[in-house]
């Protein structure tokens, strides 16, 4: 077993238990902290894989700015555990059932029909961390020009949305 | 030396985890969160799938993903909130005006 | 011709900001005019159109530096089916900076002009949010224009060709609840339909033409359609060029579809000097211009065009002869100088229609601003005199005669239709005016200039064209020399007649004799074309060394014989028109036409009823065309389709076949015992079911999230099984 693997094996560890820590935590405080560690696996992942850029993005924009603003807007609704409900008592146990269903499947279905040939990773060794950066930068800002433009304007109009969303009509309430 | 099987099998499993997020919570910011797991989910896949053919489509594609998830968590954020300004609660099982 | 990678193409990467710079405008206004003031608006849409017409004396002056060649600026790939391969490319050469120095320069003196115009316009129709409406359509003309001007194939042109055409639909229907008096009516509108109407059925010739081009060339690119000229069948072209003829009968109003011009005339004064004087109704005279190698190989076609252009020259010249309406003898005055130019492209003489459509910009669109100046000012004198009755009225009730002071111009158009003569004033009407010179002088000396211009004496700009004209008539047919002949002593003669109505004698109404005189943001361009309209020709005078436009126009259209001052041609048409004037002068300036007095012209009795009637084209198409067709459609409509169809096979026929055989057949038998007991258990099943599936629609989000996983794994084993 290398050193990579023994590795992997942990963080995948680490990464699911995060995520069932998530799923299962009455407080939704807690759950948020958990997907932030969660996050932060995915970005080593993202290193072993030869994406320096994307692992840094995933720690700054994920674990970082979206997570924070999930915390603020838990702090502003309140993270009290919700009162039992009697409605869709279906739900829970069809959700489980399907839900490995589909795990199986999709796991089958990416490992066998959908992979890409070669099926082994490069060393994560390899992958020159400023020559990635580079070229990734070129991409962008060649090839990449007009959908990099567009979502700069996304996001300037998800800004603009979330505050007229928001803003509190006047003398409507 | 990692067998990309690994990252699939580990991004079907995360991805497995954020649909049971979105199905048995009811609270409505951990739906969301749920939703921000799949995506990680399906992002970790891809890049994994881009090292493999060593390419750098896959990383830029993500990069995307990323971009577009803050549009969406501001906009869902601000949702979540005009919603519970009107009906006090974050629980969906207490929202069904949509019932035909 | 084609564009070599060695030529400088210093300012070429302007070419599509000259539709791009009017479209800037156009959206500033269109998104933010509303909260601009009135100066604001007409300041960002004439400095579009400036920015425009900047551009296209660089793109001139990029031209000439490299000595005429064509150059082509690719904007973006455009269609790319089968053999067809067009992109969106604009063409940029010695002919069409031409027209898009005319067409801007032209366009940013009428947006200032249209500044002043509009702010009373707008106030007397008592409609001022119209104000920011119209800049944003004359900026859309001005790029519709640069489209039509700078396309590099036949397509692109067109699409310029119909844009122009919408604004020009757009703004003569631009009071559209109105008729030419401000009364309420559809009259406007109409004249806006028939406008539209008449250029369609050109543009049916127009799109023929463009698919005859790509059946015989296999292009709709200039270049490469020209290039073959020499190597097709000669009837195709022939009838590719008359189709296009069509086309420029529509568009530049000449026999048989001139029709929509005269009623155009509804359209706000500054739209009939623009687009249905100036820029583009002389389209159809560059098209023919720019497909000079397809008319140049097949001289019959163009024997029609110059015979089309002479007789609608001469024709529209004596309808102008009896006109009463200001503006409607130079619309007809424009058909007839359209003619001229027609006539002169189809001899050939492509550098003397050139060289007209200029000078006729000039001449045509000063004529015409001076003309709305004088309807303003007339408008303003029938306010004045109105005003001063009220106050007379208002002595013993003040309330409410101050009340009306005060509402001011927006209560102008009430009190055109509620008070007045008995009948509604209209300050178009040149039966009304007389003794302007005195009340409004810088509009009465323009005017002098641009009808002297027109009338074709020299020095002035419209002589040396016209003459032009008649010099290469007389070289090419007789016929149309003399027609021209005859049709330039008669422009000189309605100019002289309009000229001592309007602006000699004394006033024939209390409106004329108040009328004012229009403020700086008028006149001053009208000084400006006035200055044009003097010296434009030196563009291109007769004598060896200053003939600059053959020259400059030679690189794109090839060699034209540059032709020196033929004294006997010259001498003839001065002689005519001075004549003209002096005739004119004998009947309306010697004796002026006093109050209510009728036209001495009249006595010529069924002649003059011919030509103030318009020989009765527009009856007669009435009856040929539109009588006939709404005959047709009412016989289709009312007799075949609702009494034959409907009354009778539909209700008739079929019901009773239907019903007997339901009744007998189906009914009894078929249907109650057999399909009811189905349909009945059918429906019961049916119900039942969505009894039971309407609970699934239960407005739990996370239901409906189990349903979408639900069909995920069904569509993943579906996968995994096949």
């Amino acid at each position: 077993m290398t050193l990579d693997l023994a590795l992997f094996l942990v963080l995948a560890l680490v990464a699911v238990a995060s995520a069932l820590g998530m799923l299962l935590s009455r407080n939704a405080v807690y759950a948020a902290l958990y997907l932030v560690l969660n996050f932060v696996t995915v970005a080593v992942f993202y290193l072993l894989l030869g994406a320096p850029f994307i692992a840094m993005a995933q720690v700054t924009v994920y674990a970082g700015a979206i997570m924070v603003l999930f915390l603020f807007v838990i702090m502003l609704l309140g993270s009290d555990a919700l009162p039992k409900s009697q409605v869709l008592p279906w739900q829970k146990p069809l959700a489980i059932v399907m839900s490995v269903l589909l795990a199986a499947e999709a796991a089958y279905l990416l490992v066998t029909k959908a992979k890409p040939a070669g099926d082994v990773l490069p060393p994560a060794e390899l992958v020159n961390t400023t020559e990635n950066l580079r070229q990734l930068g070129n991409a962008l800002f060649t090839d990449y020009l007009l959908p990099f433009e567009v979502v700069s304007i996304l996001l300037l109009v998800a800004m603009v949305g979330a505050i007229v969303l928001t803003k509190k009509e006047k003398g409507a309430r | 030396m990692i067998p990309v099987d690994y990252y699939i099998i580990l991004s079907a499993i995360l991805f497995t985890i954020g649909v049971l997020g979105v199905l048995i919570r009811r609270n409505a910011l951990i739906i969301f969160m749920s939703i921000e797991l799949m995506l990680n989910a399906a992002n970790l896949a891809i890049v994994a799938f881009g090292s493999v053919i060593q390419n750098f489509s896959g990383q830029i594609f993500v990069f995307f993903v990323i971009a577009v998830a803050a549009a969406e968590v501001a906009v869902g954020l601000a949702l979540i909130v005009e919603i519970f300004r009107t009906k006090k609660t974050i629980d969906v099982d207490q929202m069904s005006s949509m019932k035909g | 011709m084609l564009f070599s990678e060695s030529v400088n193409t210093g300012f070429l990467f302007l070419a599509p900001w000259l539709v791009f710079f009017p479209v800037i405008g156009l959206l500033i206004n269109a998104a933010f005019g509303h909260k601009f003031s009135e100066r604001t608006i007409g300041a960002v849409a004439s400095v579009a159109s400036g920015a425009a017409f900047a551009a296209s004396v660089l793109l001139a002056v990029t031209v000439s530096g490299a000595h005429g060649e064509a150059m082509r600026w690719r904007l973006a790939e455009w269609i790319h089916v089968g053999s067809l391969n067009l992109d969106w490319t604009f063409r940029v050469d010695s002919l069409s900076t031409t027209m898009m120095l005319v067409v801007s320069g032209v366009g940013t003196l009428i947006h200032i002009y249209a500044i002043g115009y509009m702010h009373e316009d707008v106030r007397f129709k008592s409609d001022p949010g119209r104000f920011r409406r119209f800049f944003v359509y004359l900026n859309l003309f001005i790029a519709a224009m640069m489209i039509l001007v700078s396309g590099d194939s036949y397509l692109m042109l067109f699409i310029g060709w119909e844009g122009v055409g919408l604004c020009s639909y757009l703004l003569v229907g631009f009071w559209y609840e109105l008729d030419l008096l401000g009364r309420p009516s559809w009259a406007n509108s109409n004249a806006g339909n028939k406008a539209f109407i008449a250029n369609r059925v050109g543009d049916w010739g127009f799109l023929i033409a463009s698919f005859l081009i790509f059946y015989t060339f296999g292009s709709l690119q200039f270049d490469a359609v020209f290039a073959k000229v020499h190597e097709v069948n000669e009837g195709l072209i022939v009838a590719i060029t008359l189709f296009l003829l069509i086309g420029v009968t529509g568009k530049s109003a000449q026999i048989p579809l001139y029709v929509w011009l005269p009623d155009a005339m509804a359209g706000p004064t500054p739209v009939s000097a623009l687009i249905h004087a100036a820029t583009m109704v002389t389209a159809g005279v560059y098209l023919i211009t720019r497909s000079a190698p397809l008319y140049s190989a097949v001289p019959e076609a163009q024997h029609i065009v110059s015979l089309v252009g002479a007789v609608t020259a001469l024709f529209a010249a004596t309808i102008a002869t009896g006109q009463y309406d200001i503006k409607k003898v130079l619309a007809y005055s424009t058909i007839s100088q359209l003619g001229f130019m027609v006539a002169a492209v189809g001899m050939g003489a492509y550098v003397a229609g050139m060289f007209h459509l200029i000078t006729h910009a000039f001449f045509k669109a000063l004529l015409f601003l001076s003309a709305g100046s004088v309807i303003l000012g007339m408008e303003r004198g029938h306010h004045h005199a109105e005003h001063a009755h009220h106050h007379e009225e208002a002595k013993g009730k003040r309330k409410i005669g101050k009340k009306k002071v005060e509402s001011g111009g927006h209560d102008a158009h009430d009190d055109h239709a509620s008070t007045g003569h008995g009948e509604v004033f209209d300050p178009g009407d040149m039966r009304n005016m007389g003794g302007l010179r005195k009340t409004m002088p810088v509009t009465f000396w323009v005017y002098i200039i641009g009808m002297v211009a027109l009338s074709g004496l020299p020095p002035f700009a419209g002589f040396w064209s016209k003459d032009e004209i008649l010099l290469d008539a007389s070289r090419h047919s007789q016929v149309v020399y003399w027609l021209l002949t005859i049709a330039a002593f008669f422009t000189a003669f309605y100019m002289g007649r309009q000229i001592w109505m309007v602006f000699f004698g004394e006033a024939r109404h209390e409106a004329a004799e108040h009328a004012e005189e229009s403020p700086r943001v008028i006149t001053v361009p009208l000084m400006i074309l006035a200055g044009l309209s003097v010296l434009g020709g030196l563009l291109n005078l007769p004598f060896d060394g200053f003939h600059n436009l053959g020259h400059w126009l030679e690189h794109t259209i090839g060699e034209v014989e540059a032709l020196g001052l033929n004294l006997q041609v010259a001498g003839i048409s001065t002689v005519l028109a001075a004549l003209a004037i002096l005739i004119s002068w004998f009947i309306y300036g010697r004796k002026p036409m006093a109050k209510n007095q009728n036209d001495p012209l009249e006595s010529l009795g069924i002649l003059f009823k011919g030509m103030n009637g318009k020989w009765y084209i527009d009856e007669l198409y009435g009856f040929l065309v539109v009588t006939p067709y709404k005959t047709i459609s009412h016989f289709l409509a009312e007799v075949i389709d609702w009494r034959f169809w409907h009354d009778w096979f539909h209700e008739k026929v079929l019901m009773a076949t239907y019903n007997w055989v339901s009744e007998i057949g189906l009914n009894l038998y078929a249907d109650q015992k057999g399909i009811d007991a189905f349909a009945n258990g059918l429906g019961a099943w049916s119900q039942n079911l969505s009894a039971a599936l309407r609970k699934v629609q239960n407005g739990f989000v996370r239901s409906y999230a189990l349903s979408i996983l639900l069909g995920v794994v069904l569509i993943l084993g579906y996968l995994l099984i096949k």
